[in-house]
């Protein structure tokens, strides 16, 4: 590795130069603004009316205020995670069940078939389409006199006092709907990705060992899927976390009704845009930090074993 | 017997194709319909639109589409141009430097080149979210608001575009290829410009439309930064529509609007398909 690349002493200034312009925006716009909302955390800095608020040290002061009730009782934080995981998990699991089962029809051997390239496009689709502009079609032709009350309240399917954009479940579900529409395809490709990289000879031996299609998914595939499975649903969690343009846009930055579709980054971004409590928002990007970057170790230690070997393979880093 | 096997395993098969096309044509019709709707709608005009609901395309499509274009209050063509330009700017920077620092990290051996490494991998997870507060607060010393300097620079450091150039140069790039163009006596940046980037041209294409598309599509710190009217991009306008109240609307007008901001993305999206789609696999883990 050392001797083989030729005379690589001489040419090691180079590899700084070209890796410098990546490194110099990244602390410049990253690193040094993360490091900076950590420490904007520990102060008091807002806007009340036209008078501006500090910043005033005040230590761990709005971590405090972030995890005590308000005066409804509730712990904001706690109530907007648990809306996040709500709406994920509503969205996530039949995303990530959909993508499998379609991965497995797709790369069946057997089943062939036909139109895949056609089904494959259509269905990753909805993953380019601009969040915003999707939720505020859905926000359309579910609002109160938009086409899906009028075909439904045509055929007396429901009542005239339901409203989608007002009510607690129909919000959710309309919000996972979106989600779920917008990720499966691209779930379902990487699966597929996923199935294609096991090797065939455990699908023939198996079948020659007279397994049944239901035996090969969850004796052979399913368990050689398992690595790529881990990282795909916790980076959908990691996605998830961020959840913000749909309900945003969806509810209109209310989180209608009562805040029940309110998620972690809207709670952020109200403290960014109305209240500009920069203090709040910091504490409240710690508390996302800290999730995520446990969820990211989790895929860490779940992938490095699988990297090893082919990194040692390959002779590369 | 064996007959009668093969027949039990022909009809079984049978029965999960159809399976298949049923849950296949029916997820399709779940992805288009809405988009359907969208477009059966923006060809009608408000009355049309609140006397019921048709499958059947009318024909106000180009009022509407004036209307929207010269709406006073919503400068949709502005906007699109904005986002284009932030786009266009991103896409090229993002693909540009991620892959020089991945060549950089893959052909280069110096001191730091694990540390560089580790430490993008490690950046990669981080949601770009939790540093918006320090963020806006050096966008505001630096008076860059209403600018799109903030907006464009960062897409240099892409730590997951890096990740995906450094795995197309390990299976692409031969070592000897370098080393042979630095005996013709080429300089380091000449290889990578002239050589290697040829080389990467699909991994370079398909990074260019997921960064350009990402962009198009990005919400979050652009509605932060942007308040003047004429330097909004489109997501803010479509934002702004929903905070409006639409009932009052023209809702022709309003179905224009979405559709002008997703149709540049759809029509890239219906030529190159095939090739967006083999490069949702390629950056992801390979075992």
């Amino acid at each position: 590795m050392k001797t083989k690349r030729g005379s690589g002493v001489s040419y090691a200034k180079y590899g700084y130069l070209f890796i410098l312009p990546f490194f110099i925006v990244y602390t410049f716009f990253t690193l040094i603004p993360q490091l900076m909302t950590f420490y904007y955390s520990l102060f008091e800095n807002y806007r009340d009316g036209l008078t501006q608020i500090g910043p005033n040290f005040v230590g761990l002061k709005n971590y405090v205020t972030l995890f005590s009730p308000d005066n409804t009782g509730s712990i904001g934080i706690l109530k907007y995670f648990g809306n996040t995981l709500i709406l994920w998990v509503m969205g996530a699991v039949p995303q990530v069940v959909i993508a499998l089962l379609l991965a497995v029809f797709f790369t069946s051997y057997r089943m062939n078939l036909k139109g895949q390239q056609f089904f494959k496009t259509v269905i990753y689709m909805p993953n380019l389409i601009m969040a915003a502009a999707f939720a505020m079609l859905f926000s359309t032709l579910f609002s109160n006199v938009g086409p899906v009350k009028q075909v439904l309240l045509a055929h007396d399917l429901i009542d005239k006092s339901f409203d989608f954009l007002t009510m607690k479940v129909p919000v959710r579900v309309l919000i996972a709907l979106m989600n779920f529409l917008m990720w499966f395809g691209n779930t379902t490709i990487l699966l597929m990705a996923g199935i294609q990289g096991i090797d065939q000879n455990m699908f023939e031996a198996a079948e020659i060992d007279g397994a049944n299609s239901l035996q090969v998914f969850f004796r052979v595939t399913l368990p050689l899927l398992a690595p790529i499975l881990v990282y795909t649903v916790i980076t959908a969690m990691i996605g998830g976390l961020q959840m913000f343009d749909v309900p945003q846009v969806l509810t209109n930055g209310k989180g209608t009704p009562n805040r029940a579709s309110m998620t972690m980054v809207m709670y952020l971004n109200n403290f960014l845009t109305t209240s500009k409590n920069y203090g709040m928002a910091g504490a409240v990007s710690v508390v996302l930090f800290l999730v995520s970057t446990g969820l990211s170790l989790f895929v860490y230690n779940s992938l490095s074993s699988q990297y090893k070997d082919t990194a040692h393979k390959r002779d590369q880093i | 017997m064996k007959n009668k096997e093969n027949n039990k395993g022909r009809i079984q098969l049978i029965i999960a194709r159809t399976v298949a096309y049923i849950i296949l044509i029916f997820l399709s019709f779940l992805c288009l319909f809405s988009f359907y709707m969208l477009i059966i709608n923006s060809t009608r005009s408000n009355f049309q639109l609140q006397s019921g609901f048709t499958l059947l395309p009318k024909d106000h499509f180009f009022i509407n589409l004036k209307n929207a274009w010269n709406d006073y209050s919503i400068n949709i063509p502005r906007g699109m141009l904005n986002s284009f330009f932030i786009a266009a700017c991103c896409s090229v920077l993002t693909t540009y430097f991620s892959a020089l620092t991945a060549y950089g990290i893959h052909v280069y051996r110096f001191k730091l080149r694990r540390f560089a490494f580790y430490f993008i991998m490690a950046v990669m997870m981080i949601p770009p979210q939790v540093s918006a507060v320090g963020f806006i607060q050096l966008v505001y010393k630096l008076h860059l608001t209403n600018n799109y300097i903030p907006l464009i620079i960062p897409s240099i450091a892409a730590p997951v575009v890096f990740f995906y150039m450094k795995q197309y140069l390990e299976s692409v790039l031969p070592m000897e290829m370098v080393e042979a163009a630095r005996i013709d006596g080429s300089g380091e940046f000449y290889t990578f410009n002239h050589v290697v980037l040829p080389i990467m041209k699909p991994a370079l294409a398909v990074q260019m439309i997921f960064s350009f598309v990402g962009s198009w599509n990005n919400y979050f710190i652009p509605a932060l930064l942007l308040d003047k009217k004429e330097l909004k991009t489109v997501p803010i306008m479509i934002a702004q529509l929903r905070s409006a109240d639409y009932s009052k609307f023209d809702m022709g007008k309003v179905y224009m609007f979405i559709l002008l901001a997703i149709l540049p993305v759809m029509i890239v999206y219906i030529i190159l398909s095939k090739a967006i789609i083999k490069g949702v696999t390629a950056g992801s883990v390979k075992g």
